[in-house]
Formats: C-alpha cells, sequence, structure tokens
C-alpha cells in the first residue's frame, strides 16, 4: 500500500488557488521529487501535507486522512518537514533544535541514542552543539533542518530545496546521507529540488508539475529520458 | 555610612518586588515575544481575589493557593479568549489591547471593592529569630520568596521539553508546528503561568504598599525597568535588575534626586539600557546569520 496518497489536492492562499486538483502516491521506502519551475506549485503541495496552507481534497497517510488535522497532529503520524529557509530555532542552542525535533517522542533512551545518530551524520553539528543556532552557517543550518527532522524518528521526510545555497561538495555529500538514511533507515522521502538532475538521481518516482498540476509521472529513469524534462529541467 | 547601608538594604527590600514582577515580564516574554503591560493591573486583581478570599474567612494559605489556581485559569482564559483571534495580527493591535486590559482591570477593581486601601496579610513571622533594625521580616521573606521562584523558572525554561518548547513556539511558531509542539497550548500555558508569578508577586507586594487599584503604577514601571536592564530573555538577570533598580531608586533619591523624580529616573534607565545593551546586562544577544 502506498504510504501517502494525494488525490485531487487544491491549495489557497487567501483567495488564489495555487494548487488545481494534484493526486500522486508515495510508496513506502520510496524516494519520490516533485520537479517543476518556479511557481509550479512545489512548495505549497509539501507545505498543504503538512497542514500549513488552506486546502480542498484527500490527503492520506498510511490509508488515515490527514487533511483535516492541526499541524502539530500531522508531525506525530511520522511526517517530517524540513522546510526552505531550514526553520532554524535561531535563539536556542544546536542541540536544543536537535532535542526540540524529538519533542513528540517520549522514549528518553532512544532519544539520546538518536542524538548521537545525528551527530555521526553530522559530526560538524556536534562540535557547535552548544552553540547558538542562529550562528551557524547556511550548510550547518541545513544538516541542522534534517538534524532535526531525523530526530522526529519520521517515516516520511518532505524535503523543501535541501540543496538550497549550499557549495557543491556539501550538496553532494548532503545527498548522500539522504540516500544513506532512506536505504539505512527505510525513511521515505519527498523531495522538491531545483536542481532536478541531483533529484532524479536520488528519487525512484518522479512527478512534473507545471502551474499546480501533475503533467508527468513515472520512474525516475522515465522522466529523466523524457524529451520534453530533459530540454526544460535538465538543459541537456 | 549608616544611611547608605541603610538606604542600600532597603533598596534591595524594595528592589525584590521589582525582580517578583521582572519574573513574570520574562515569563510572558519568553511565551509570546511581547511585553504585556497589563502584567501589573493582572497582578493587583489576583491579589483582590485572594483578599475576598481572606475576607470570605480563608485561611491565608487557603487563599494563597486558589488566587494561584484562578489567576493561572484567568490568565489562560485571556489568552484563548482575547488573544487567540487576533494572534496573526500586527504588534500594534497587541499592543492596544495590553492597554485596554490594563485599564479594564484597574476600572473593575475599583469597581468591585472601591477605591479605599486595604490591609493584606504578610504570610511571615512579625518578628526575626534575630535583632536587627535593617531589613524586616516580611522584606526578608520577600527577597526569600523572590530567590525560589527564579530558582523554578530557571530550571522550568532550562531542564524541562516544556520550557524549551514553549521558548520555540514564541520565537518560530511555524518550526514550532513541525516538531509537533502545540503552539495555542504552549501560549496559554505561558499566559497562565505568567499570571500566577504576577499573583504571587501581588501577594507580596501587596502587604508593603497596602491594597488598592493603583497600587502597581510606580511599581510596573520598576519591574519593567529591572527586566529590560538584566535582559527579556533572562530570568536571572531580571532579578538582578530588579535588585539593581530598588538600591539605585533608593541611593538616586537619597543622593541625588530626591523623591520628586523617581519614576522618572525608572524610565530614564529604560531609554538608556535601551539605547547602549539593548539585550539588558545578562540577555543572551540573537545573532542571526543569514
Amino acid at each position: 500500500m502506498a504510504l501517502l496518497e494525494v488525490e485531487n489536492l487544491e491549495a489557497f492562499y487567501g483567495p488564489i488557488k495555487a494548487l488545481h486538483g494534484v493526486s500522486f502516491s508515495l510508496e513506502e521506502g520510496s524516494v519520490t521529487t516533485i520537479l517543476g519551475a518556479n511557481g509550479a506549485g512545489k512548495t505549497t503541495t509539501l507545505r498543504s501535507i503538512c497542514g500549513m496552507v488552506k486546502t480542498a481534497g484527500q490527503i492520506r497517510m498510511d490509508g488515515a486522512d490527514i487533511a483535516s488535522k492541526a499541524t502539530e497532529d500531522i508531525v506525530r503520524t511520522g511526517v517530517a518537514h524540513v522546510p526552505e529557509g531550514r526553520g532554524t530555532f535561531t535563539r536556542v542552542t544546536t542541540e536544543e533544535n536537535l532535542r526540540l525535533g524529538a519533542y513528540s517522542r517520549r522514549d528518553k533512551k532512544a532519544i539520546e541514542d538518536d542524538l548521537e545518530r545525528v551527530y555521526g551524520y553530522f559530526p560538524r553539528l556536534k562540535e557547535r552543539r552548544l552553540q547558538q543556532a542562529g550562528t551557524l552557517s547556511g550548510g550547518e543550518q541545513q544538516m541542522l533542518a534534517v538534524g532535526r527532522a531525523l530526530m522526529l524518528r519520521p517515516r516520511l521526510m518532505l524535503l523543501d530545496e535541501p540543496s538550497f545555497g549550499l557549495a557543491p561538495l556539501l550538496v553532494e555529500e548532503l545527498f548522500g546521507i539522504l540516500r544513506d538514511i532512506n536505504q539505512q533507515e527505510n525513511v521515505s522521502m519527498l523531495l522538491v529540488e531545483q536542481n532536478a538532475t541531483l533529484a532524479l538521481e536520488l528519487a525512484d518516482h518522479a512527478y512534473l508539475l507545471e502551474t499546480g498540476n501533475v503533467v508527468i509521472s513515472g520512474t525516475s529513469d522515465a522522466i529523466a529520458a523524457d524529451e520534453n524534462v530533459r530540454k526544460s529541467y535538465l538543459g541537456y | 555610612m549608616d544611611l547608605f547601608l541603610q538606604q542600600t538594604l532597603g533598596g534591595l527590600a524594595t528592589g525584590a518586588i521589582y525582580a517578583l514582577l521582572a519574573l513574570a515580564v520574562v515569563m510572558i516574554y519568553q511565551a509570546i515575544d511581547h511585553f504585556n503591560f497589563a502584567q501589573g493591573e493582572m497582578a493587583m486583581f489576583s491579589t483582590f481575589i485572594a483578599w475576598q478570599l481572606i475576607a470570605w474567612g480563608a485561611p491565608y494559605w487557603v487563599a494563597f493557593a486558589a488566587c494561584l489556581v484562578i489567576s493561572f485559569i484567568g490568565g489562560m482564559a485571556i489568552e484563548r479568549i482575547i488573544f487567540a483571534p487576533i494572534h496573526d495580527a500586527p504588534v500594534l493591535s497587541h499592543i492596544v489591547i495590553f492597554i485596554a486590559l490594563t485599564l479594564i482591570f484597574n476600572a473593575a477593581a475599583g469597581f468591585i471593592w472601591e477605591f479605599t486601601i486595604k490591609e493584606f496579610p504578610s504570610p511571615f513571622p512579625a518578628a526575626l529569630p534575630f535583632k536587627t533594625n535593617l531589613i524586616g521580616p516580611h522584606e526578608l521573606g520577600i527577597v526569600g520568596v523572590t530567590l525560589v521562584m527564579l530558582g523554578m523558572i530557571f530550571a522550568f525554561f532550562r531542564f524541562t521539553p516544556v520550557g524549551l518548547a514553549m521558548r520555540a513556539a514564541a520565537a518560530n511558531p511555524d518550526s514550532a508546528r513541525l516538531v509537533g509542539i502545540s503552539v495555542r497550548k504552549m501560549l496559554a500555558l505561558g499566559w497562565g503561568l505568567a499570571a500566577a508569578i504576577g499573583a504571587v508577586a501581588g501577594m507580596m507586594i501587596a502587604p508593603v504598599v497596602f491594597l488598592e487599584p493603583n497600587m502597581m503604577l510606580g511599581i510596573l514601571l520598576y519591574g519593567f525597568a529591572g527586566a529590560v536592564v538584566g535582559g527579556l530573555t533572562s530570568p536571572g538577570g531580571a532579578v538582578i535588575g530588579g535588585f539593581m533598580m530598588g538600591v539605585l531608586e533608593n541611593l538616586a533619591g537619597t543622593y541625588l534626586i530626591g523623591s520628586e523624580l523617581k519614576l522618572t529616573f525608572a524610565l530614564v534607565v529604560i531609554i538608556t539600557v535601551l539605547l547602549f545593551k539593548p539585550a539588558g546586562l545578562f540577555g543572551r544577544v540573537v545573532v542571526q546569520r543569514v
């Protein structure tokens, strides 16, 4: 069964409709990417799943409706959002940010283990653990955002532009870590990414979004081979 | 030298009052990221509730506990009923409501309990076990209560997940929801706790200044000044700031400016600190890289 099912999703910013009936699904354990130009509705799709915009249509996590739930309750079904702009809690320390990620959990011992696990993925965060998070560099804050999401022990991660503002080497490292997380911990991922080449490398499935509608869908390989996608998004 | 010592110790005693109120200010600031101007009047109103319970025959500590519970619930109710609907409104709307609440509580207290001053009992023994004429038993008691409250608030923010979640919810509500924090619960809890701390402050202050609807007027200004001097993000700083304000007020009043300019003095301190050390002496300077 699909882990996440989205059917006829519409999203509204006040009177403006940003999604016009988007449907897609995501299999447990898969990495699915949503491609599209600026303004196509990629970020809005992720925000809709988390209940951060007004929506119509159906969103089901593990078969159960989450569309009508509040953000904080959706999170508790195992959905961790790594938002665009990272959403760092700038006034508290790096480690406090990570602990906040585990806020909905009560298994103290496992939280300590997960903290070490995140530090294992991102040693830089350990070096900066008592530093105020607002003073971290952009790349470090991006690692922190991913780490904070991991602290939830998520079943599904929503990643919004994880490569944004990162140096190429760091991007490579980060995507390597994401792949490890997906494969070793069976965390499913829904990835929105400007860098389509990168996204299609990591993902197994892809959807192409244009002005609030899904126009093409398929396996990453098929999408990468598609003439139009190649010309418009991959640039070769 | 005797005068100096007397004034300094007397300053510490009044400073404890300012410190208690400053703690309530810090509490609400950590929870909602705003100054609540109505804090003083809310504390005064709470104290009247305790006074009423005692007048009806309740023993002091029963009235004290009941007052804390009522204030806590009342604080949460104010958040739920008045502030939740305007949560996304601009800061100015909030400020207007803070001011409105100040006037409403002041007038309501006057309407219900009249403006004649009332005596409020002190929970502390009438005489100290040792002999001194430098500080009275109630004053010493307030200092003790202040330090205990400080310890509790510090531990709450520093060591409990709820305290951390409350700070996170105030500073970054969207991200807070994304880690599963119910921001509305945190706001309500923050208001409730701030109202309860204010109630403690009110009940400690009332035996000194006597209970009447305007009793908080000058004290609140000094409480704010204490919180600003110490740093709005630091409970410890706010307490030190409150004590400093008490001592400075007394010394300045004795040696420099006389008693007429005492309130002006508090304002001058607030402005000076904001100009030269906006985060306060002990507050955390927020650095943000983009």
